[in-house]
């Protein structure tokens, strides 16, 4: 556990002094603050967060590989990998520590747009339960989406690479699906239940799900379970 | 202290250590000598628990290297070859980082890094970001991070490369202080550094074991292909036929200069003829001005080795597999 405590804070403070991971999040914010001036904040519109936090999460679909693709792949690169895997922490505290960091700084980019809904509480009304609800979505989105990332970075040492993996394996899980839900009626049902954005909208919507809430925490055991098993063939070469 | 049971690794097909068995004592310097690819580093990585061996076994500090991993990496300080570190951070900042890994608590960290930073060297720069630093003083941070935890075995992959002659003798000498409370394990390829600091040689090439031993007892099994060099004042052909008779002696080649008659003879191995030539002369009436022994130096040894195996690497890459020949130690 004090391997985890020591792993996560050295990871959070490098994103601390990252310039990428502060391009990333300041792209993300001014994207969302134009979105967000575009669509909600129209005299007239419904003033609900519902379009503002679907927006954000197909934003994170890109934003998220970028933050996490360096978390192992310059491990890889620079060969620091030696100096850590001959530390004695497991692999499993490893992949942990580093899908912790990176949710922190993910969790700090989404307490900034909390101005985008202050804006919104100023010209009109909003539902605060609502907002918690789809905030504790956007989370538990994020975390999903950063263990897919971290599951790309575990797997190459080129951190392009890493990032193209994880924006394709995100891109297939929200936006091909919901496409092919829109194309194949019939398969609907099932698809709609496996769809990212489906669930997520549940969320957006002010509703507290728990086969949802269930749904985006297996997922992301599941993609930290596949990039531990990853690291750990890494070293059977 | 550490054990070595016919270690064997592959990469794909090739393969990189080849049935090697070897143990190092508590408290003993054992240097790991070979030429590039002998597969020196690949052994250390699997002593240090980096990658797992295709076949047999290995264990440090009493723990198995695959069973035990946790319990021997605690065990161990190690520097890779590279010295890769976070460039991001600052020396002491990486320094408590890497205390924390190894589970020491804040005041064993404080307590630690000013050792190190004492026995290393990082007086100077020790507050600065990696990143700024020459390769020289990577290297002692790296040195500073594998003595951190005060290890039992210290496991250091070519530990003075990219130091200054300075810093050299330095790491020389503080290895072997280390080695009263510790068991280093080191590789080099640079021979008079493994004679100046270990007790005891392992010489790899090719993934083999092709000798080992103290750096005397190397020298006396290459004895076999010493020579002595004598120069005798006397006739030519009588005094070349005198020696070629004496006992032990293989064969002789002479030059002659103004009646001396200079001597390059070849001895039976483990003979010293030496006394018998002298008696000899003395009876005959000759004078005798030099006689020595050339010992064959572990110098050429280790390059006769280095070089056969690049002949096999040639003959392999050719596609034409030469019988192993070793070296004859
Ligand atoms: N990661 C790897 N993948 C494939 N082959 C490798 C790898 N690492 C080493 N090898 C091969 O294994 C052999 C032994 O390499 P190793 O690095 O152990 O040699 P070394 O004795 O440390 O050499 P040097 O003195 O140059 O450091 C070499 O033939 C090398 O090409
Ligand atoms: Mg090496």
């Amino acid at each position: 556990m004090k391997n985890v405590v020591a792993l996560t804070q050295r990871e959070f403070t490098t994103y601390i002094y990252s310039p990428i991971a502060y391009l990333t999040a300041f792209a993300f914010l001014v994207l969302t603050g134009i979105l967000f001036t575009q669509n909600t904040l129209l005299p007239g519109e419904e003033s609900s967060v519902r379009p503002l936090f679907f927006a954000m999460g197909s934003l994170f679909v890109f934003c998220v590989p970028i933050l996490t693709m360096r978390l192992l792949s310059e491990e890889y690169a620079s060969g620091t990998i030696e100096t850590l895997m001959t530390a004695p922490v497991t692999d499993w505290e490893v992949i942990l520590s580093k899908f912790l960091g990176v949710f922190l700084f993910y969790t700090g980019l989404v307490v900034l747009t909390v101005i985008h809904l202050l804006i919104i509480a100023i010209f009109g009304q909003i539902d605060v339960g609502v907002t918690l609800v789809a905030y504790l979505g956007l989370l538990l989105l994020g975390a999903f989406y950063a263990s897919v990332g971290l599951f790309a970075s575990a797997c190459t040492r080129y951190q392009l690479l890493a990032s193209v993996i994880g924006v394709g394996l995100l891109a297939i899980l929200t936006f091909v699906t919901d496409f092919l839900s829109l194309q194949f009626p019939g398969a609907r049902a099932v698809l709609g239940k496996v769809n990212v954005r489906g669930q997520f909208d549940v969320f957006c919507r002010g509703i507290f799900d728990t086969t949802s809430l269930i749904y985006f925490l297996s997922l992301t055991v599941f993609f930290l379970f596949l990039a531990t098993k990853v690291l750990e063939s890494k070293r059977w070469r | 202290m550490i054990e070595v049971r016919d270690l064997t690794k592959f990469y794909g097909q090739r393969c990189a250590v080849d049935h090697v068995s070897f143990s190092v004592e508590e408290g003993e310097i054992v240097g790991f000598l070979g030429p590039n690819g002998a597969g020196k580093t690949t052994t250390l990585r699997i002593l240090t628990c980096y990658m797992p061996a295709t076949s047999g076994a290995a264990s440090v500090a009493g723990h198995d290297v695959f069973t035990e991993s946790l319990a021997v990496r605690q065990a161990i300080g190690y520097l890779p070859e590279n010295v890769p570190m976070y460039t991001d951070m600052r020396v002491r900042e990486y320094l408590n980082f890497r205390g924390k890994l190894r589970g020491l608590e804040k005041s064993a960290r404080d307590a630690g890094i000013k050792r190190v930073a004492e026995q290393c060297w990082l007086g100077d720069f020790i507050e600065r970001p990696i990143q700024q630093l020459s390769k020289g003083m990577r290297q002692r941070v790296g040195l500073a991070d594998a003595l951190l935890h005060d290890p039992k075995v210290l496991i250091l992959d070519e530990p003075t490369v990219g130091l200054d002659p300075a810093q050299i003798r330095e790491t020389r000498t503080l290895i072997k202080d280390l080695a009263r409370r510790h068991t280093v394990i080191l590789s080099s390829h640079i021979l008079p550094e493994v004679e100046a600091t270990c007790q005891r040689t392992i010489i790899i090439a090719g993934g083999k074991i092709v000798a080992s031993g103290t750096p005397e007892q190397l020298k006396d099994r290459i004895r076999g292909g010493s020579r002595l060099i004598a120069e005798i004042h006397g006739p030519t052909s009588d005094v070349a036929g005198g020696v070629e008779k004496v006992n032990g002696v293989k064969h002789v080649a002479h030059t002659s200069n103004n009646g001396w008659v200079r001597l390059t003879i070849d001895t039976d191995k483990n003979a010293d003829p030496r006394e018998d030539i002298v008696k000899m002369s003395v009876q005959k009436g000759w004078r005798l001005r030099e006689i020595r022994l050339e010992v064959g130096s572990l110098e050429e040894f280790f390059v006769q080795i280095t070089a056969q195996q690049q002949m096999r690497d040639a003959d392999r890459r050719r596609g034409t597999a030469r019988p192993q020949e070793g070296a004859q130690a």
